[in-house]
């Protein structure tokens, strides 16, 4: 190899290791997903900023959660890129945790409220390793934030569907990430819950992490969010609450179903 | 208990036995994903598998016949998928069309090949040959340290004490995934456990146990442990790792006493003749499933109470 190609090589290395500009913790290009024969996702583009906390927002079978689970690879998407901390997924799954969807298992399931927590361990546990006295406390410690403390030797078939959506809380904070993906985590819960959740949520922004939801109340966008992004199966428009969370984009996104009257009293940001 | 239990007796109860727990064991997991049908539909389609590779090969030697029974598994789990997405029809329908297709199919291949000169027909797929599985060299306890006389036990109980270990070390290995992907799939695909293999490999691994015990217990045994020990452990207690053992025990207390109900009940009766032990045990396993619907501690499904 002569001196000029091994410079031209080196010169490669250099501009990609480079562009870095803040790597944002979820940033996905063009992702298509789709169930059968329908798209679900349409060739979104979205980019979630570092430390922010971001809502995911958009009518029913708009492709939310859709979008959350192909990022997280766990429906196969058709074609576009994800990338996570400017990595591929499989090398930065560790720093993300996920909360699905509530009604998404079965809470019949025979175990209890410490074992839920303690499956965010598993990365660490792995296979074999065996749940030692840290563990346990860790996990307490958890359940401790969300307020469920007391509840860790119950069956999760015996919590309210508030307590359980904290449980899952619980269990993602275990997986110590520093990207937290929850899908609809105030569904169907209890104000107390609502409070409590957030309450967590906006701690963990504190400690430089990054929160995205998939958010259904729009009443309360404005109190709990600093980013959104809008989709329905495209994406609509995203960035901070300020300038995206709009009249006009909220109408786009929700094609007219929205009235007039429902939109004024979202006490919108003015622009 | 002297010499004619070890000769008679022991060999079917160690295989019942063995049978039982190899099949309870992926049954827990298979109950609690919803897809116990799935244990009924493999142990069907091992008919028409050995009367294929009965055909093939023209003998009921071991190795033919595992490997026809397991290919036909494998037939029948990729049908059910290709029925379920094509004819977008919901997985329970699937796996019934499936199975009585496919053992139908196996009836009408077994009826026009010639097997009389072989040990194979329907009611041999159905019951097994459990009371059969004599051991002529144990002619006593002591025969279980005379190597010469071990080396005439059963095949049967070799392959079932062989598939039994092999299914219990995968439990214990897997053991922690295994549980996470069957509670939550989502989250295992987000913490990046291979959910799809990991329900692929429940299936195979059901398909292994139920091919394992087709020969010596018959498919009604299999079936039933699928369900009935899992089903029955699942209302004695709330904790994971307690239903698998309490499975495990309803498993071996099943095959025990349907075996010895099924040779000697009927004499207690007054009656002559002892009847199909794979049918007691399979009864009993129902039975058992019974009692814990009216008795078990944790059979009220408590729903979860409004509000927090």
């Amino acid at each position: 190899m002569s001196a000029a190609t091994l410079e031209l090589a080196s010169d490669e290395g250099r501009q990609i290791a480079h562009p870095a500009p803040a790597e944002s913790p979820l940033a996905v290009r063009e992702l298509t997903v789709s169930y059968g024969e329908k798209p679900a996702v349409f060739s979104v583009d979205a980019t979630v900023p570092a430390g922010s906390m971001t809502a995911i927002i958009g009518p029913n079978g708009a492709g939310k959660s859709t979008l959350l689970k192909a990022a997280l690879g766990i429906v196969p998407r058709i074609s576009g890129r994800v990338l996570v901390f400017g990595q591929p997924l499989a090398q930065a799954m560790h720093r993300i945790a996920y909360v699905p969807q509530r009604a998404s298992v079965d809470w019949d399931f025979p175990t209890r409220v410490l074992d839920v927590v303690l499956m965010g361990l598993y990365r660490e546990l792995g296979l074999l390793g065996l749940v030692r006295r840290q563990h346990r406390e860790r996990a307490l410690a958890c359940l401790e934030r969300v307020g469920m403390a007391e509840f860790a030797g119950r069956q999760i078939g015996q919590l309210s569907g508030g307590q359980q959506q904290r449980v899952f809380l619980a269990r993602a904070l275990a997986q110590n990430a520093d990207l937290y993906l929850l899908d609809e985590p105030f569904a169907g819960v209890d104000a107390a819950t609502e409070k409590a959740i957030i309450d967590v949520l906006k701690a963990l922004k504190a400690e430089q992490r990054t929160v995205v939801c998939v958010h259904h109340d729009l009443a309360t966008v404005t109190q709990y969010f600093d980013h959104v992004l809008l989709i329905n199966l495209r994406k609509i428009a995203e960035g901070p609450v300020a300038t995206a969370f709009t009249a006009e984009n909220l109408q786009k996104t929700y094609g007219g179903r929205l009235a007039t009257a429902h939109i004024d009293q979202l006490k919108l940001p003015t622009v | 208990m002297g010499a004619d239990f070890v000769t008679l007796s022991l060999t079917p109860l160690l295989i019942g036995t063995l049978a039982a727990i190899a099949c309870a064991l992926p049954g827990n997991f298979l109950v609690l994903r919803r897809q116990a049908l799935i244990g009924d539909a493999i142990s069907h389609v091992v008919l028409p598998g050995v009367v294929v590779a009965f055909l093939i090969t023209g003998t009921v030697s071991t190795w033919p016949m595992l490997l026809g029974a397991a290919g036909a598994a494998v037939v029948a789990v990729v049908l059910i998928e290709l029925i379920k997405r094509v004819g977008r029809i919901e997985p329970g329908a699937a796996m019934g069309v499936t199975f009585t297709s496919l053992f139908a199919a196996g009836v009408l291949l077994l009826e026009q090949s010639d097997t009389s000169g072989v040990h194979l027909d329907v009611e041999h797929a159905l019951y097994g040959n459990l009371e059969s599985l004599i051991w002529f060299s144990g002619e006593g306890w002591h025969s279980l340290l005379d190597p010469a006389a071990l080396a005439d036990l059963p095949p049967e109980l070799f392959r079932m004490a062989a598939a039994a270990l092999l299914i219990s070390l995968l439990v214990v290995l897997f053991w922690r995934p295994l549980k996470i992907s069957t509670f939550d799939e989502g989250f295992a695909g987000a913490v990046g456990i291979p959910t799809t293999l990991f329900s692929f490999g429940l299936v195979i691994t059901a398909a292994v146990a139920a091919v394992a015990a087709f020969d010596a217990v018959g498919s009604i045994i299999v079936i039933a442990m699928f369900i009935c020990p899992p089903a029955a452990a699942r209302l004695m207690t709330n904790r994971l790792e307690l239903q698998v053992l309490w499975s495990v025990a309803f498993a071996v207390l099943s095959a025990v006493l349907g075996y010895v109900l099924a040779g000697y009940g009927p004499l207690w009766l007054g009656g002559q003749i002892a009847v199909s032990a794979a049918g007691m045990i399979a009864t009993v396993s129902g039975v058992i499933l019974a009692l814990a619907c009216l008795f078990a501690p944790h059979r009220a499904r408590i729903g979860a109470p409004k509000g927090s």
